[in-house]
């Protein structure tokens, strides 16, 4: 479903030469330029496999693999990655079918896409009410009577299941796909300004970024709050993600391969990792001048701190440059497992969301101490390889004979955009 | 980039410090926390070692000190929610314990302590109320427990450290020293409150006013990490509630203790 059978291509810093020349044939084109059609890019598989099943493991309580997931080396965690590269994904495939078939066409499919996202949140949402109802039943801790309250929601489920419905109520770690799915319904205006002039588009996410730190709008949640992902700031991974896939990344090539560039990103990931190294070694807290602490403290991951965004541009700009895109190891049969899990990245991140619960609960029925908490979470990982291999073993082997009497555009269409 | 943020200023609140640092703690803690300890302790049923970096803090309690150095009575008031109580076991929740910890710990003091409980309160809610409490109890130190009631209704992060800090600066005004108590360590409800965003404000809040965080949220989860409490305990009996609060109130004195600078943290 949520592959991409379109190949992708277009890597920000690949042959500038042979980009130039199609550059100046497209010159009389639109403003947006789809790199050439050429082989999978599998780089974006591979990072958004790996994004899913750091999400995974940062969702279940916290163990010995939670040392190997990004966050605790830095500001930026895998939810930039992830929505920078479903950003870069839906532009490239929407992007595509906006020039080739039209604004209500891409439209159309954008919507569709939006839609199985939306049954995919509230399949989730079923399953994480069915295991909170039995913990609700199951637990009567006096220590904890307090925390009980939470779910006092059960005793309205008129009210409750039809905020859900209406993405305003989400339970913690349910926040992703409400904020994607708000995405994807804007991505056709998106890809309409992109068309119209790629640089003012992202000039206007940057404007309503800095607004949404101004005067601090937000999205207001079921029975109150506010959601935890900030679709008002959050879009300006996405919308970037898009600028990249449409012909961004290749304007920006030349500062990209600039040393200077990459000095400016080693220390400031570096600067960002001895940060957070304070917070693991609460001895070294004293050596942060309490100047810098009350300036950067809180960092703000509802509305994509500027500290994050920064950290996750350094990182990418620095894989850019180190991991070309023809890089062999791509090929090896020890990445493959991450790049399957990218390629289906909607069910295995639906999956992951399940597992994450399913560990939890595991963890909480049978007592077990830090190598239960491990096996549940390289089971949890060993479980989305497994599942996306059968995933694509569907796809290449069991659905081949109906998608052969499929149009070509009905099933690049099927296939686009990913979660 | 980063001028742009300063001239917006720091807005709402996410995630970070805190959280992650609990997670940090788990490995850690459960490292240093295994070797040495254990010794001392043998005549407490529970062993419930906490390591020294959270009993310690580098903020101080002036008032306190100036108290229990002039023999003066010591009023702490002891303000929170529902978890700072067990239901019908009132003499066995950690603010008793605090008390006869304390007095144990400086004998010649005298220790009154008095809990306001307001089950159902946010931050701001309490907050409002909190110059009247001082006001009618005189209290010396008061202990604002808080951010279970916000992190269930997910307040806004924001109004929340907002919340805090107006109580904060309301008590100070009012020349009473305060220690911050943050959320219980409540594995089983993990998937349902989103405990960091708040662990992080009363951090800010904390190091911004310069006032002691008793670290509620780490210290728990450390005795889980370390296997000295089943906190994901399915349990209906009130045992497990008494051993942890006795804990608590055993930790809180020292941690009241120490930023006090009244003798050795170990004293107890």
């Amino acid at each position: 479903m949520s592959s991409i059978a379109d190949p992708i291509a277009g890597s920000p810093v690949a042959d500038a030469k042979a980009k130039a020349e199609a550059a100046k044939i497209r010159a009389a084109a639109p403003a947006i330029t789809l790199p050439a059609a050429g082989e999978r890019e599998l780089r974006l598989d591979l990072f958004r496999g790996l994004a899913l099943w750091l999400i995974f493991i940062d969702h279940l309580p916290a163990n010995l693999l939670t040392w190997l997931t990004l966050r605790n080396y830095g500001f930026s965690d895998a939810t930039e990655i992830f929505i920078f590269i479903s950003g870069y994904t839906a532009a490239f495939v929407y992007g595509r079918a906006m020039l080739e078939a039209g604004f209500v066409i891409a439209t159309a499919r954008i919507l569709r896409r939006v839609w199985q996202i939306y049954v995919a949140h509230v399949f989730l949402f079923t399953i994480f009410l069915a295991e909170i109802s039995y913990v609700a039943t199951s637990f009567e801790n006096p220590l904890y009577t307090e925390e009980m309250g939470i779910m006092d929601f059960l005793k309205q489920p008129d009210v409750t299941i039809v905020q859900a419905l209406l993405l305003r109520f989400r339970p913690v770690n349910m926040d992703v796909l409400p904020l994607y799915i708000v995405l994807m319904l804007f991505l056709p205006l998106i890809l309409w300004l992109m068309k119209w002039k790629p640089d003012v588009t992202l000039g206007l996410s940057v404007l309503l970024y800095a607004l949404t730190w101004q005067f601090d709008l937000y999205l207001s949640a079921y029975p109150n709050g506010f959601w935890a992902f900030n679709p008002f700031a959050w879009q300006l991974l996405f919308v970037f993600g898009a600028w990249c896939a449409l012909g961004g990344a290749r304007r920006m090539s030349r500062i990209l391969s600039s040393p200077v560039t990459m000095w400016i990103c080693i220390v400031y990931l570096v600067a960002a990792f001895f940060v957070t190294l304070t917070w693991y070694v609460p001895q070294l807290g004293h050596i942060m001048p309490k100047v810098i602490e009350q300036w950067m403290y809180p960092i703000n991951k509802t509305d994509l701190d500027v500290l994050r965004f920064a950290h996750f541009l350094a990182l990418a700009a620095l894989t850019v440059r180190f991991l070309p895109r023809d890089w062999p190891g791509l090929k090896s049969p020890w990445l493959r497992p991450l790049i399957l899990c990218g390629q289906h990245s909607l069910e295995i991140f639906c999956l992951g969301v399940f597992l994450a619960f399913a560990g939890h609960f595991v963890l909480a029925e049978v007592s077990g101490g830090a190598a239960l908490h491990a096996l549940i979470s390289v089971s949890g990982i060993l479980i989305m390889w497994g599942m996306a291999w059968i995933i694509s073993w569907y796809k290449h082997s069991a659905d081949k004979g109906a998608s052969r009497t499929k149009s070509t555009v009905g099933n690049a269409d099927l296939a686009g955009g990913g979660a | 980039m980063k001028s742009a943020r300063t001239m917006l200023g720091l807005k709402k609140v996410g995630l970070k410090k805190v959280g992650l640092q609990m997670f940090g703690l788990t490995l850690l803690a459960a490292l240093l926390a295994a070797a040495p300890a254990r010794a001392e302790d043998t005549a407490e049923p529970p062993p419930c070692d906490v390591p020294a970096y959270l009993l310690s803090s580098e903020s101080s309690l002036p008032k306190v000190t100036e108290a229990v150095k002039a023999a003066q009575p010591l009023n702490v008031l002891v303000v929170g929610s529902r978890s700072s109580s067990i239901p019908s076991n009132e003499t066995s929740a950690y603010p008793a314990r605090l008390q006869a910890a304390l007095q144990a710990a400086l004998p010649s003091a005298t220790i009154n302590l008095s809990v306001e409980l307001q089950a159902k309160s946010t931050a701001d809610e309490t907050g409002g109320t909190l110059v009247k409490l001082v006001e009618a109890k005189k209290p010396t130190l008061v202990i604002w427990q808080t951010g279970t009631v916000d992190a269930m209704r997910s307040i806004d992060p924001d109004d929340f450290r907002g919340a805090i800090n107006d109580g904060v600066v309301a008590l100070r005004n009012a020349g009473v020293d305060v220690v911050l108590v943050n959320l219980q360590y409540s594995p089983r409800t993990e998937t349902m409150i989103s405990a960091p965003p708040y662990l992080d404000n009363m951090r800010v809040v904390a190091q911004q006013h310069d006032v002691p965080l008793f670290d509620r949220f780490a210290i728990m989860k450390q005795w889980s990490d370390a296997g000295y409490f089943d906190l994901f305990s399915t349990s209906h009996g009130v045992d497990l509630a008494k051993q942890v609060h006795a804990c608590l109130g055993r930790a809180l004195s020292k941690f009241v203790i120490d930023a006090a600078h009244l003798g050795p943290a170990q004293q107890n």
